[in-house]
């Protein structure tokens, strides 16, 4: 995740002169547990055998009936407390009747009218600074199972169906139509996925399903009040998708409205490869699910006890973090954003700052947020940095043992070979040289090897003394304190020795 | 072993109880009991058709190994000082003895149709939860028993696998929807049956057959495993030829499963296995208070029922009860209340009947296309009646006036009962059904005439409460149920009561009487219930 990306910032910009769109977002996530929803089955079924997690529940079997998982819900308590909204003292399951494949029980067992949490929000900090989307509810679910099309070695067409995922506990949140711009819809997403994994809820993994976004948007001229007719898009499957296809709708529902069409109420999926969205389903009326309480499962009492202590287990949220690196440790807003943004670089930044007694968390922070940052994303993969020897290397560059640059490639070259920091430093002699005699004599071979940059700067062109602190760096393989080297360059020049 | 001096035709009219002391005493074998159970069960079945599938091989073995068990422990019981051992007093009433399960009991390995062609095939993978307890405590279980389709019905003609007769009259119903079950018990094919009753189909056909059958109060059996009609109502409970076999048999069952979370962490009380002799029973009827609520005294109730019910409410004042005409005022609205709240339950319990996974698969075209036969042709009439129901109660727009207002009238006859008990009565008594078992086809042309005859019955599913229906004697030479109604939980109260009055009637005359028709089963060339059925839509 990215937090200065800006991608498609353009996206849908044009039309939004003309109409406001309006934007509620839909997510299903899966919930961290050992079992599923309703059965002792493991939820543990990434990469398993089609039909191999299951059980007479949730294949739904005749006679079979549901069990509550009581950390499922557990989990969706503690992101009703994250979004600070309210839960009810007693709440119930329902179901929801259609008929599909997917849906072996020919019902989900959802929650209607007594989510476990509703009217709560969340705050999403951009570069324009922050706004709130307040949350409508999020309740908890089952997942239905997978179908398979395949195409048989006859060349019959087939449908298979795999019921591992059938089950699986899902949490359904849904925003109020509050937002008004893709990239605040992706912003949304991207500050609810680092919730939802914060506290620990959900891996919240969109390639692999855990993490599911729909959109539902609409437009309507500036200053109208009434909202126009709203279209839902599927099949986001990345936060950049979210931004783009939702930029995308918007732009295309502006250009029917300017041609004078009417919206049609439908359900359209998002193409990632044409870049456009393409219809799937066009509702003529609104699904009639015949919503009524499970009477499989009685209602579930929620004690202010049980939430006490699902509140005392969460652990510092995002915003709060965010806040608290600022204020307190006095990050700077960019820092403090893309830290928190990242668990890896949380933890990181965390544990050096306690291996670094005494070094300012902000000396730390830039090391976090840039180098760090920066080795992680060019590899791709995780990667591992003790931060004991982080801490060692960003006093080294502190005190000016060594300088930043040398302090980087040590960086890198612990990341590749494990080896702690100041063994490397020791073995590369990279100690920084700010010894004003050995820096005074490297200044001179530049001085004398420059002559042009020596006239430029005689001639009032300041900056030259970059480039000549850059050459005294160059002839001292990076060691030179770069500091004495520009004072050195500096007393030369001036004095026009 | 002296069972060879007992021909096979007594040892299956003995009680339960009295086979079970047998067993211990081993004056008999467990073998020797499924035998002549089986024996009768094979020669009657082609005429009362109680049977729709008979586990010879599977209910033997299980005989076999009961009666290993049983010498084991009896050689235990020889050695001196062997202490832990299971001895004979520890097993269970039901040990070794013949069970027959309702066609909706899942049983690995086991078709479980529920009376449906939408499952014909369907072979269960899994035990259902009294299917397991009875397996544990040793009991042979037999087969499984015919019933209307799903358990809707009130006479077992909704079968797709055809009617089951009274041993009575093989030209009537038994009552349903457990019609095989208590056919099976009523002509000494099992002496224990488990059924379900949703609105009256254990005690309607308890009463049709002249047998004693309980519905439990919700969540004292689990109904894991059972094939769900109507989630809030259904209940598993016992059948027996006397109430001692029949608390036996909910002492197997009952109790606690976390697997289905309606049932509930309430202990079931082992004085069910040591209910009093006739003297002590007849004695604890006195000071009893009991309520008789006139709504109950129905229009259109038989009046040979209602005579044989208040001749046994005059037996149990004479005894020692006092007995109260009691008002329940809602119960007028119960009849149109479940019929609301069953089909809206049935409408999504009935929903994964898609042929998708189980169940002959109609149809070779859109997956709409694909369930429209499926269903169509799997469903009979009475389900299809009751899914449009169901889902008519619930579409948008009705919801709040059906289904909603139903929950809330249901509220209102669950206050009914609790105001009477909580005034202290021990309980009610009442009908079980207000008619006599009726011929066949005689409601099948219309359906409210078949729904009234759960009227006395179905307001305890709505309440929730244990009804106990027991024989009280014959009208027209057919069977009458008493049915006593207790407060949530007071099983064990209502089968001593239940006792109290198979002490006091004891002596009579129909007590002496068995099936009038049973020699006509015996008969190869008797026609069976679909033969019959068959003829009287001719005639």
């Amino acid at each position: 995740m990215t937090v200065s990306g800006t991608a498609p910032a353009a996206a849908g910009a044009e039309a939004l002169e003309r109409y406001e769109p309006v934007i509620g977002i839909e997510v299903h996530c899966r919930l961290r547990t050992a079992s599923k929803m309703f059965c002792a089955c493991s939820a543990d079924f990434d990469g398993a055998a089609p039909n191999s997690h299951v059980c007479p529940v949730c294949l739904g079997l005749p006679g079979a009936l549901p069990v509550i998982n009581r950390r499922a819900v557990e989990l969706v308590l503690a992101t009703g407390l994250a979004i600070e909204a309210s839960v009810p003292p007693a709440t119930r399951w329902d179901r929801k009747n259609y008929f599909y494949p997917d849906l072996p029980k020919g019902y989900q067992i959802s929650q209607y009218d007594l989510p476990l949490a509703s009217d709560g929000r969340l705050t999403v900090e951009t570069p324009a600074g922050p706004f709130t989307i307040r949350i409508r509810r999020a309740h908890l679910e089952e997942d239905t199972a997978r179908l398979i099309h395949a195409t048989r070695q006859d060349g019959r067409s087939v449908s298979l169906v795999d019921y591992n995922r059938s089950g699986a506990p899902l949490m359904e949140i849904v925003t109020e139509p509050d937002l008004r711009t893709a990239e605040q819809a992706r912003r949304y997403a991207e500050e609810l996925q680092l919730l939802l994994r914060t506290i620990g809820a959900s891996d919240a993994d969109m390639e692999r399903g855990q993490l599911r976004v729909e959109a539902n948007v609409s437009l309507r001229p500036h200053g109208e009040e009434a909202f126009g007719t709203r279209v839902e898009i599927k099949n986001m499957n990345s936060f950049r998708s979210v931004e783009r296809a939702i930029g995308t709708e918007i732009e295309r529902q502006a250009a029917a409205l300017d041609a004078g069409e009417a919206i049609v109420q439908q359900t359209r999926g998002w193409d990632e490869t044409r870049g456009a969205t393409y219809v799937m389903r066009v509702k003529e009326s609104s699904d009639d699910y015949r919503y009524f309480p499970e009477p499989d499962l009685p209602p579930l009492h929620v004690d202010a006890t049980w939430l006490d202590g699902i509140r005392a287990g969460l652990t510092e949220l995002p915003a709060a973090r965010r806040q608290r690196y600022r204020d307190a440790l006095g990050l700077s807003s960019y820092d403090a954003a893309v830290i928190v943004a990242d668990p890896d670089a949380t933890g990181l930044f965390e544990t050096t700052l306690a291996a670094a007694g005494g070094l300012e968390p902000r000396t730390v922070s830039t090391w976090v947020a840039g180098e760090y940052l920066g080795l992680r994303n060019r590899s791709g993969t995780p990667i591992a940095v003790d931060p004991a020897d982080l801490a060692h290397l960003v006093r080294q560059v502190a005190d000016g043992a060594i300088s930043r640059a040398n302090g980087r490639e040590i960086l890198a070259l612990h990341v590749a070979t494990g080896e702690s920091a100041a063994g490397l430093i020791a073995a590369r002699g990279l100690r920084q040289i700010s010894d004003a005699g050995a820096v005074g004599a490297a200044a001179d071979d530049v001085l004398a090897a420059n002559p042009q940059a020596v006239a430029d700067f005689r001639a009032g062109k300041q900056q030259a003394v970059g480039f000549l602190v850059g050459q005294v760096m160059k002839a001292t393989r990076g060691q030179a304190n770069a500091a004495i080297a520009r004072a050195a360059l500096l007393e030369r020049l001036e004095t026009g020795v | 072993m002296s069972g060879a001096t007992r021909p096979p035709e007594e040892l299956v009219r003995l009680p339960g109880h009295a086979m079970a002391t047998a067993l211990h005493a081993r004056e008999v074998s467990s073998r020797e009991l499924t035998e002549a159970h089986l024996a009768v069960a094979e020669r009657q079945n082609p005429a009362l058709n109680a049977w729709l599938t008979l586990d010879r091989d599977g209910a033997l073995a299980a005989a076999d190994e009961a009666d290993r068990r049983l010498a084991a422990a009896g050689s235990e019981a020889g050695a001196a000082g062997t202490a832990g051992a299971p001895g004979i007093g520890d097993l269970h009433p039901l040990f070794g003895l013949p069970v027959a399960l309702k066609d909706l009991v899942s049983m690995a390995g086991g078709q479980c149709t529920a009376g449906s062609r939408i499952l014909s095939g369907y072979v269960a993978p899994y035990d259902a939860h009294i299917t397991e307890r009875l397996r544990a405590l040793g009991a042979v279980i037999l087969g499984k028993t015919n019933m209307d389709e799903f358990a809707m019905g009130s006479s077992t003609e909704h079968s797709a696998f055809g009617p089951t007769a009274n041993p009575w009259a093989l030209g009537r119903v038994p009552g349903g929807s457990s019609g095989g079950s208590a056919t099976a018990v009523a002509a000494y094919h099992a002496p224990f049956s488990i059924g379900t009753d949703t609105g009256g189909s254990i005690r309607q056909p308890a009463a049709l057959t002249g047998i004693v059958g309980l519905k439990p109060t919700y969540g004292r059996v689990s109904r894991y495993g059972i094939v769900a009609f109507a989630s809030s109502l259904d209940q598993i409970g016992p059948f027996g030829r006397d109430v001692r076999d029949a608390a036996a048999l909910l002492h197997a069952v009952a109790g606690r499963d976390a697997r289905d979370s309606t049932s509930a962490p309430i202990p079931v009380p082992d004085e069910l296995l040591a209910l009093p002799d006739d003297e002590k029973a007849a004695g604890s009827l006195r000071g009893k208070r009991l309520g008789l609520p006139r709504e109950y005294f129905v229009a259109g109730m038989e009046p040979g029922v209602e005579a044989r019910v208040r001749e046994a409410v005059a037996a149990l004042e004479a005894a020692g009860a006092t007995v109260e005409e009691v008002s329940l005022p809602h119960t007028d609205y119960g009849l149109a209340t479940y019929y609301i709240v069953a089909p809206a339950e049935a409408s999504a319990n009935l929903a994964r009947y898609d042929g998708i996974r189980y169940g002959p698969r109609r149809g070779e075209g859109d997956t709409l296309g694909n369930y429209l036969r499926t269903r169509g042709e799997g469903f009979g009439a009475e389900v299809k009646r009751r899914i449009m129901l169901g889902t008519y109660a619930l579409s948008a727009g009705y919801y709040d006036a059906y289904y909603l207002k139903a929950q809330k009238v249901r509220t209102l006859i669950k206050a009914d009962f609790d105001t009477l008990f909580d005034a202290g009565f021990d309980a009610l008594v009442a009908p079980t059904s207000p008619t006599v078992a009726f011929p066949f086809g005689a409601r099948m042309a219309d359906p409210v005439s078949m729904y009234l005859s759960d009227a006395c019955t179905l307001p305890v599913n709505m309440a929730g409460l244990p009804g106990l229906s027991i024989p009280c004697g014959l009208s027209d030479g057919l069977p009458v149920g008493l049915q006593l109604i207790g407060p949530a939980w007071s099983e064990l109260e209502l089968f001593r009561l239940g006792r109290g009055y198979e002490a006091i009637t004891a002596d009579a005359d129909w007590r002496r009487l068995e099936p009038a028709e049973l020699v006509l089963a015996d008969d190869p060339a008797t026609p069976s219930p679909m033969e019959r059925v068959a003829a009287g839509a001719a005639r």
